[in-house]
């Protein structure tokens, strides 16, 4: 949008001003892109969780077995050169099931924070720009599920709407309550940056020019936050992979067949395993931590980046 | 200041109330029969009519609800079907072992956590921060439950240091001093877990808001006046960035239980989060619905005395 004024590059100027005008213009991303670049942990994180996205994806050009394949022959087999992890007690091939276990805990996260957003933005949009008894009302709600029990209720709703739907489909179940409780933290940041955002001169002109509210609120106020949103969306993916792996560690998230890292480390449930066989149960808790704390330094270096103040 | 506790006090009513009926409709929307569990499998389907009879599930969801809601008052939970008790008589015995596990630790961990935030914030980027920051950023991003695991493996396992879980070693029959040891010596791993995740949190916290202070202007000016540094830091800058700190302490407090349910799984620890997923597991109705309230009000109290805490250290917060 800044780029345009610039075009009209008038003749009549001195040198000084020209090589002002030569400079490279630096729009609020780019600056926010060099800053990032600047701090090394975060750089460095950024690396790493790409090459754990990149190796869950490519996932089949990795392993050549299947996650789900039973070989009952092979069962419980010790790391070798076939199975880089051994196998499981149904024979199948545990870095398969590993990395597998990735791609649920992966989309987990970034699917529950999406519907975090969703809803966060709306109610945070709608309370901060109308105000008045439409703010009082949405306040309020967000206040009931502030104070909501977090863990407790999770593990209560999980446990009890679990038992009706098979195993595919309890990965959407963790999502959809993972994403419904956790949107008021969001909505209460944006409604208080529109609130500040709403007094504005370009909302009096865009109001002046006749722009339908909603309009208003999604393509002049909402676009004005967005550093806040992805700040929040990453750190928010973060805490999403945690608890999905903390509910499916005590198995009441994500079901067996469909593995996830926090579903694998079960076996370290198993006194046996505990003991005897670490390849089970410590691969997929270093994948978790991994992946979180990549995420967190992301995180943090967007959000110097974006917003230094805080 | 009463009016406005009394007046939050009373915000609170209507809140409690509609979490237990989300809470109550969740529960009851399960399959399964409780009378099933409670009966010989042996007894008649007329058997069964009749202890739901006796029990009112055969009425519809809000009356219910009702019914709940007025014995709930009178502190009447039902009875446990784990524990074939009355659930009143279950839970305070498991918030006792919860309250020992977390208290001490908690304690511990606001005691050394302030001074190392406020060193890191003085400090910034010096070696002590920079490993400070590291250790939260660790701290933050490992899952309790698997760190409690690495624990038990290297310590229980391999070192055969400190015991695999529990809280007292089974069958001990010890009392007094024996028994406090007894419970401490179980007490070193679950705690160091949990000591090192709240250190984790809290001193990224009071870092940030002691970070917020020194940089505003009449920190420099009590500097430019001539005061020792230790004046400055400690009677000008930690007195306001205390008002955020006061505010975490009240967030704490449901944490205090809640946020122990991993801990207590993997260490067997018969605390108030452990029961909660046996009874979520064993779909122990009752109890299930009387922990989630427990929880619910936890919270909200924790909320709550966090707005206080914060209108009390902060003159600027006009209470109305």
């Amino acid at each position: 949008m800044a780029e345009k004024n610039m075009d009209l590059k008038p003749d009549n100027l001195s040198a000084e001003e020209k090589s002002e005008m030569e400079q490279e213009i630096l729009t609020p991303w780019k600056l926010i892109r060099r800053k990032f670049l600047k701090r090394k942990p975060s750089v460095v994180a950024l690396i790493v969780l790409g090459l754990i996205i990149l190796s869950v994806v490519l996932a089949p050009f990795i392993v050549r077995h299947d996650p789900y394949e039973l070989n009952m022959t092979n069962s419980n087999q010790p790391p070798s050169r076939e199975h880089k992890l051994g196998t499981d007690e149904l024979g199948r091939d545990y870095l398969a099931r590993v990395l597998y276990g990735g791609r649920v805990a992966l989309q987990v996260g970034i699917f529950a924070v999406i519907i975090q957003i969703a809803i966060g933005t709306i109610i945070g949009g709608i309370a901060g720009y109308y105000g008045g008894w439409i703010d009082n009302i949405l306040m309020r709600i967000t206040e009931v599920f502030m104070s909501f029990p977090f863990l407790p209720l999770v593990i209560t709703i999980s446990a009890v709407v679990g038992v009706r739907i098979s195993p595919e489909q309890k990965m959407y179940l963790v999502m959809v309550i993972l994403g419904v409780l956790s949107w008021p933290g969001l909505a209460r940041i944006i409604r208080g940056q529109i609130l500040s955002l709403r007094e504005q001169e370009f909302v009096l002109a865009a109001k002046a020019l006749g722009i339908r509210n909603t309009k208003i609120i999604w393509r002049h106020l909402i676009p004005n936050t967005v550093g806040y949103i992805v700040v929040n969306a990453t750190l928010g993916v973060a805490s999403a992979i945690l608890q999905e792996s903390a509910l499916s560690f005590l198995g009441l998230g994500v079901a067996p067949p469909v593995p996830t890292w926090g579903n694998l480390i079960q076996y370290a449930r198993n006194m046996y395993n505990l003991q005897n066989r670490p390849w089970l149960w410590i691969p997929p808790g270093l994948m978790i931590f991994a992946t979180v704390m990549c995420i967190n330094l992301i995180g943090d270096g967007l959000r110097d980046a974006i917003d230094p103040k805080s | 200041m009463f009016k406005y506790i009394g007046r939050r006090l009373l915000h609170l009513i209507p809140v409690i109330i509609l979490i237990s009926m989300l809470i109550f409709t969740i529960i009851k929307l399960t399959p399964g029969d409780p009378v099933g569990a409670n009966l010989d499998p042996r007894s008649t389907p007329e058997q069964k009519a009749a202890e739901r009879a006796r029990l009112g599930l055969d009425k519809p969801i809000p009356v219910q609800y009702w019914n709940w809601l007025k014995r709930s008052i009178r502190g009447d939970f039902g009875n446990s079907y784990i524990y074939k008790v009355p659930v009143s008589e279950v839970i305070p015995t498991f918030i006792k072992n919860s309250f020992i596990l977390n208290v001490f630790v908690y304690i511990f961990a606001f005691l050394i956590s302030i001074p190392i935030g406020i060193i890191t914030a003085v400090k910034q980027y010096s070696k002590t921060d920079n490993f400070w920051s590291a250790f939260s950023i660790i701290g933050i991003s490992m899952p309790t439950f698997f760190f409690g695991l690495l624990l038990i493996y290297f310590f229980s396992v391999k070192l055969d240091m400190f015991p695999i879980s529990g809280m007292k070693t089974v069958g001990s029959k010890a009392t007094g001093w024996a028994n406090i040891k007894d419970i401490l010596h179980h007490m070193v791993l679950p705690g160091t877990v949990l000591i090192i995740g709240s250190l984790a949190s809290l001193v990224r916290y009071t870092r940030t808001s002691m970070l917020e202070v020194i940089n505003q202007d009449y920190i420099r000016t009590a500097r430019s006046k001539g005061l020792q540094e230790k004046v400055v830091i400690y009677r000008h800058a930690f007195r306001n960035a205390l008002i955020p700190i006061v505010t975490i302490v009240g967030f704490t407090i449901p944490g205090l239980f809640s946020g122990a349910v991993m801990l207590e799984t993997v260490f067997n620890w018969p605390g108030i989060g452990r029961v909660l997923v046996d009874a979520v597991n064993l779909r122990d109705y009752n109890l299930m619905m009387a922990l989630n309230m427990f929880f619910a009000i936890l919270t909200l109290l924790g909320n709550l005395l966090a707005d206080i805490g914060y209108a009390l250290v902060d003159p600027r917060i006009k209470v109305e």
